[in-house]
């Protein structure tokens, strides 16, 4: 029997319809198109399908809809504002951090999670912030170098805030 | 893709409703918190409930209080993040914090929660598999068939206790308070667990785990050391939590050793603590009590690695862990 | 000779796009999740389809009953073996497979039945209603196993007991070989199998549109996360008897290959087959213990060496014996078999070489090709056989290696032409880069703080080389066309459109064909669109496998590009009233070399082109050259138009107490000519380097009771960001003569040196050899409590490689070559040009250089 439930994903209301037994995961991409969220194992044992639940990284297979209509959702599809990269997106793009791309999403949540919560991380903090992200391709050294460059990059924006598009330039 | 089973989901609201929900729906039903273990179980139909009851928004299940000098309370919904993150703990209770955080990854830790880690199932590379795979070789006794895979001959199932926190519980002599309609009870958390992988639990099924008791902190020191193959992801193939505490003099007043993955309980080593009571450090008594301690583990083959080593690693990781504890009281100056 | 084989020299330097690292071309679209990947593709009354799976390793079919599952409501369709009765598989050779078994299965996740159902929850208790009736056969879990039991056949076509394929080869004079050795040594080393473990699974997507006026009754598209359209094309085409003209096979975007999406499968037949029936989009998305099963990964190999040196460490012969675990089916085992000998003497010059190889079936899921198909198995075997040698002799590795290797532009002992190699840059870079010399020297002071500080870790270093080619020199299926072919559209707004079916799986294939293209003609690489990877709109490319992308579709590319640009130039000339030798493209212009501001914009000359030629459509080919082997049966598995070339330097810390080992450090020198992406070609050595770290300390495909063990991305241990060391990837070497401006591969190779230099890292730190892999922290306890036990204790006895006892002959006809069977053709080249350089001689055969060679040097 499905039940009409509310979710709140990128800022943006849906009314969906769900089987109870349908997990995040399977309601973003099959019910609501945002197919950016990607599945590697639906065990929890990748991190490809990571999606935020009020900013907290957690993973979309192994969450039910019908527990998080409280949360704001945000998935790779929210990333972007009024059609602008988030600085992440521009270095993971730019250094080379994304190869196959499917573990992307996950791995560009988990890592937008971190700067919000740590703006400046080191090395290390960075890998912990990642270690539920398998990547197949990268060897993870890109990857790093990318959220390296966007904490830069988001540092230098918030110093001059008042021009942050001129202070987002590569 | 692999999916859920259906099931009817229930969300109450209060911890009252969840345990009348959990009783009316009787052993079709299970509480779901979580969900980082259950549901890959589910979905790899180790568990089919008719019902899910969600304590995910029951706020008698959360919150973190109390101090390292009266003792500590943590709801039994706390996230293994909130723990691992929570300035008390990291500093009076640091084997709770660092067994927390050595669970899974960071996405697990955000969404699990203490409790269901205290009552996670106990696991076996003969039963942790898809339906698929259980059909395929004929399934276990503790779903669906009637042997021990691993032990064929055996009448008991051997599957192992793999919760990080568990371990460093015992050795922090928590206890825990379980609530049903019938009324609730407190026990220490040892009475929490039986020596059998089928039903690992004494935990009714109409309960609920509420919330955990720490004992006052002061004067004891504590660690957990887990073996594992990677750095994140893997479950324990052998889990080291001590907690001790020293006379002024140096000698050791109480000592506390659990070994997680080595059973399907978490297990103290008795005979290792009685011989470290009373004494003063020597690194020849500490690799006699880790010799001791190691006696009580009794890997099988069915978690990564071979039993041997599992085994041969045992008294290393306890030999470690105690170093450490005395290494940083002696760094520290004693308390 | 065909016109469409002639390479164009290569295009004067500098460069205005290739050599940049310029973010890839989908960046964007994968960073933001605009990316669409097989699964995602969902159509209107789209049907989830599936596969019911044997159970058994080994079992005959009685009987399959489909009833229940045909009459549960929102079932549409249910097949079983025979509605797909054709033999199929990769290679010509081995047409052993069937989509859905016939008569019998052969390890456990041998397709049985299919469905297609409306929703994804009665799929699977449609899948639970099919009764299969099986009468189990005896199983045979390994080559020892399937060697002892020929009685058992798991094959019925084989002719030799469950031998899949024996070679047998000599090359130069083995015995006087070893006769000139002043030592020889013998070891064997045991590869264990591992998975691809693409973060992916796979999946499809096919839509059947009906037409009653076509005799074959309409139209198949398929979508699948392949990295090989083009065979999938064929196939697909074969077991379903639908013309290739009626079937259309897109790859879109594909979440990493590594080799285990190069195989046609099962799942993609079946996904046809369902459309076709039920006349609607049928999906089918694999679950992940599924791709454990559908495998096609490493094959386990057991390996023995044999060789034979002077006292020095010169080489005189070298024998190498492999025996490959191959699984259930073929695969492209043939083609494995022949790679775990073909490349031994493209690494180091061996001047007398034998080879045998045999590959057995097994009641497993069956091997295929993994990152560096057939070769890092051997390669193990060699680099830590040759530091056995080194120590044996009391020579410094690297002297060792050096006295032996291969020389760029030479012919090896087994008939393979090499062209430009920079080995022994990329081994004098990594021992300086890592400090090799500074560390080994230090090593009675390290281990002395070791035991001062009592702490239990020993560090290590370790060094291998290795050789990959650049593409196979021949196609899978034997044909004259060529292996790449480009085509590219010029529209009168300036657009240009690339179509090529490279399929990109993550490797950056379809940028750098962008790259190649915009340098080509002058332009940025963002006005240039890309259709790729689809057998309907794109020039036939071979798939992404051997490497061969870069190589093959860039010269096509090249050659495309060359031949609209010569349109533009003359319209060009033309107008601004020159001669056209005196124009250049670039910037999106196309000016005057003595004065660039006389010039006219690329639109422009467009449109007068298109004015005078009318459309602007060009294509360009690419085939490998001949004569870049031998001329003996089986000589085309190992030759490629070049080779790419690495070294490797290890750092690990040994935990003398538990076995654990760490690698704090790679250090990785690369020769890959010339890199069109920098950044890309790090990435691609990173990669590798990541992953042969996981398949030296921790991948594994093993299995228990005829069962895969792990089949799970939690079991099956693939390294995190808190295992993977630290990487120090360095680019040499220079540009090669046949490449696309000079470029060759980096997807494969870099991985190969790494399992061997952890490994001989791990002896160094604690002076134990692990002769097996993966290193795993039980077996490295086990072997150094074997070497330090105290008088009393009874230790297990070390790991230790049990050798295969072959009771008769081995199984395959001898076949002798060497090199002078090349010396005595005629030249086809007809005193072309030739290519040893800077004084050096010759070896065998190195004249014998093609037709299709560009002039030395081009206008570079």
């Amino acid at each position: 029997m499905r039940e009409l439930i509310t979710l709140r994903v990128n800022g943006e209301r849906y009314e969906v319809a769900v089987l109870p037994h349908r997990t995040l995961l399977e309601v973003l991409r099959e019910d609501l198109g945002l197919t950016g969220t990607k599945h590697g194992c639906e065990l929890g044992e990748c991190g490809a399908c990571t999606v935020l639940l009020d900013g907290v990284p957690v993973l979309s297979c192994l969450t039910l809809p019908l527990e998080v209509q409280d949360c704001e959702i945000t998935t790779i599809e929210g990333l972007e504002e009024q059609g602008r990269l988030h600085p992440l997106q521009e270095t993971f793009a730019e250094l080379g951090a994304a190869q196959c791309g499917y573990c992307t999403p996950g791995m560009l949540l988990s890592a937008v999670a971190l700067l919000r919560q740590n703006p400046h991380p080191t090395r290390e903090e960075i890998k912990q912030a990642l270690s539920g992200n398998l990547c197949r391709c990268t060897g993870y050294t890109k990857i790093y170098e990318a959220i390296e460059a966007a904490a830069e990059r988001l540092s230098v924006a918030h110093q001059g805030e008042r021009r942050p598009d001129a202070a987002l330039q590569p | 893709m692999l999916r859920l089973p259906p099931f009817r989901y229930l969300a109450p609201r209060t911890l009252g409703e969840a345990t009348r929900l959990l009783a009316e729906e009787g052993p079709q039903a299970m509480p779901v918190a979580g969900g980082t273990d259950l549901l890959p179980n589910m979905k790899r139909r180790q568990f089919t409930p008719a019902v899910l009851i969600g304590l995910r928004h029951l706020r008698e299940l959360k919150g973190i209080s109390g101090s390292p000098e009266m003792g500590m309370r943590i709801g039994a919904g706390e996230t293994l993040t909130s723990i691992s993150n929570h300035p008390l703990i990291c500093a009076h209770y640091p084997a709770l914090a660092l067994a927390a955080a050595a669970v899974s990854t960071p996405q697990l830790r955000n969404a699990g929660t203490i409790g269901g880690n205290i009552l996670l199932d106990t696991r076996c590379n003969y039963y942790n598999q898809t339906e698929f795979w259980r059909h395929s070789i004929g399934y276990c006794m503790k779903r669906d068939g009637s042997i021990c895979l691993v032990a064929p001959g055996s009448p008991r199932c051997w599957a192992i206790s793999s919760a990080d926190t568990a371990p460093v519980l015992v050795a922090l002599q928590a206890r825990v308070r379980l609530v049903s309609v019938r009324g609730e009870r407190e026990i220490p958390i040892q009475e929490l667990f039986y020596d059998d992988g089928m039903r690992p639990y004494t935990r009714e099924a109409d309960e609920i785990l509420q919330e955990i008791w720490l004992p006052p902190a002061l004067g004891w020191r504590s660690t957990y050391l887990k073996l594992r193959r990677r750095g994140s992801f893997d479950f324990p193939i052998l889990g080291v939590a001590v907690a001790l505490r020293r006379e002024p003099d140096g000698r050791i007043g109480d000592a506390r050793i659990a070994l997680g993955a080595v059973a399907s309980h978490p297990v103290e080593a008795e005979e290792a603590m009685a011989r470290l009571r009373g004494q003063q450090p020597t690194p020849a008594l500490l690799q006699e009590v880790a010799t001791l301690a190691a006696k009580r583990a009794r890997p099988l083959d069915n978690a990564d690695l071979t039993i041997t080593y599992r085994k041969q690693l045992t008294p290393v990781y306890v030999r470690r862990a105690l170093d450490l504890l005395l290494e940083a009281e002696q760094g520290s100056g004693a308390e | 000779m065909d016109e469409w084989r002639r390479l164009q020299p290569r295009k004067a330097g500098p460069y205005k796009v290739v050599g940049k690292p310029l973010p890839k071309v989908d960046a964007y679209s994968t960073v933001t999740g605009r990316a669409i990947y097989a699964d995602d593709i969902m159509l209107p009354r789209m049907l989830y389809g599936g596969l019911l799976r044997s159970p058994h390793p080994h079992a005959r079919i009685i009987s399959i009953n489909t009833r229940k599952a045909r009459e549960l409501p929102g079932v549409l369709a249910v097949i079983t073996g025979e509605d797909l009765p054709r033999k199929y598989g990769i290679l010509p050779s081995s047409q052993d497979e069937t989509a859905l078994a016939v008569d019998k299965v052969r390890y456990v996740g041998d397709p049985v039945a299919a469905v297609a159902a409306t929703d994804p929850d009665t799929l699977e208790q449609a899948l639970r209603l099919i009764e299969v009736e099986y009468e189990v056969l005896p199983v045979l879990m390994g080559i020892e196993e399937a060697l002892a039991h020929p009685d058992i056949k798991i094959h019925e076509e084989t002719r030799n007991g469950n031998i899949h394929k024996a070679v047998s080869y000599e090359f130069g004079d083995i015995e006087a070989g070893f006769a000139a050795a002043d030592y020889v040594r013998e070891d064997w080393f045991y590869y264990e199998g591992n998975n691809h473990v693409p973060i992916e699974a796979h999946a499809c997507l096919a839509r059947w549109e009906p037409d009653p006026h076509d005799p074959i009754g309409g139209k198949l598209t398929l979508w699948s996360s392949t990295q090989t359209p083009h065979y999938v094309h064929r196939e697909v085409s074969k077991v379903l008897g639908i013309p290739p003209s009626h079937l259309r096979v897109i790859a879109p975007h594909v979440g990493g290959g590594f080799g285990g999406k190069s195989d046609p499968f099962s799942h993609e037949i079946c996904a046809c087959e369902l459309a076709r029936r039920t006349g609607r989009p049928v999906k089918i998305t694999c679950t992940r213990e599924e791709v454990f099963l559908i495998h096609r990964g490493r094959h386990p190999v057991k390996m023995w060496i044999k060789t034979g040196v002077k006292r020095d460490g010169t080489i005189t012969a070298m024998h190498f014996r492999s025996f490959l675990d191959g699984g259930a089916y073929g695969s492209y085992g043939v083609a494995t078999t022949y790679y775990t000998g073909a490349l031994q003497p493209v690494t180091y010059a061996l001047p007398a070489y034998k080879f045998e190889g045999m590959r057995v079936f097994t009641n497993k899921p069956p091997c295929g090709p993994k990152r560096g198909h057939g070769t890092p198995q051997p390669r193990f075997a060699v680099e830590v056989h040759l530091d056995k040698i080194a120590a044996d002799l009391g020579i410094d590795p690297i002297e060792l290696r050096k006295r032996n290797l291969v020389r760029p532009y030479s012919r090896t002992i087994n008939g393979l032409r090499i062209t430009s190699c920079a080995l022994e840059e990329c081994l004098d870079q990594v021992v300086a880069r890592s400090g090799w010399r500074e560390f080994h020297a230090a090593r009675l002071a390290r281990e002395a703080e070791a035991v001062r500080q009592s702490s239990p870790v020993r560090h290590g270093m370790g060094l291998a080389l290795s050789t990959y080619i650049c593409g196979a020199g021949k196609p899978i299926y034997w044909n004259d066309m060529p292996h790449s072919a480009v085509q590219i559209r010029l529209d009168r707004g300036g657009g240009v459109t690339v179509y090529c079916g490279a399929t990109d799986i993550g490797q950056g294939s379809t940028s750098v064909l962008a790259y190649i293209v915009a340098e080509e003609l002058g332009v940025e690489p963002e006005r240039i669109h890309l259709e790729t990877a689809d057998t309907t709109l794109t020039p036939v490319d071979l798939g992404s496998y051997s490497s061969r992308v870069t190589f093959m579709a860039g010269n096509a590319a090249i050659q495309a590009a060359r031949r609209l640009k010569e349109l533009l130039h003359s319209v060009a000339a033309e107008r601004l009233r020159l001669p056209p030798d005196r124009l250049e493209s670039g910037d999106g212009f196309i000016y005057c070399v003595d004065d660039p501001q006389v010039a006219l914009s690329f639109e422009q000359a467009v449109q007068l082109a298109e004015a005078r030629y009318g459309a602007l459509v060009a294509a360009g080919s690419y085939a490998p050259p001949e004569d870049i082997h031998g001329d003996f049966k089986g000589a085309g598995v190992g030759p490629s138009p070049a080779y790419s070339y690495s070294a490797c330097v290890a750092l690990v810390g040994v935990d003398i107490e538990t076995g654990e080992v760490k690698v704090e450090k790679l250090w990785l020198a690369h020769d890959v000519g010339q890199a069109i992406n920098p950044l890309l070609v790090a990435g691609q050595v990173e990669g590798s380097a990541y992953m042969g770290y996981g398949e030296a300390l921790m991948e594994q495909q093993i299995f228990r009771k005829g069962r895969h063990k792990i089949p799970s991305i939690l079991d099956y241990k693939i390294p995190t960001t808190l295992d993977t060391p630290e990487i120090e990837t360095i680019l040499v070497g220079q540009p090669d003569d046949e490449g696309p401006f000079g470029g060759k591969e980096a997807g494969q190779g870099p991985l190969l040196p790494v399992i061997p230099a952890i490994a001989n890292a791990v002896y160094n730190a604690v002076g134990i050899r692990i002769d097996e892999v993966p290193i795993t922290p039980d077996k490295v306890l086990r072997a150094l409590k074997a070497a330090h036990s105290e008088p009393g204790e009874r230790p297990l006895p070390p790991p230790r490689v049990t050798p295969i006892v072959l009771n008769e002959l081995w199984p395959a006809r001898l076949i002798r070559w060497s090199p002078e069977h090349l010396e005595q053709r005629p030249d086809p080249t007809n005193g072309h040009h030739q290519h040893p350089r800077q004084g050096e001689s010759a070896p065998h055969g190195a004249a014998s250089t093609s037709s299709q060679l560009p002039q030395k040097g081009g206008t570079a």
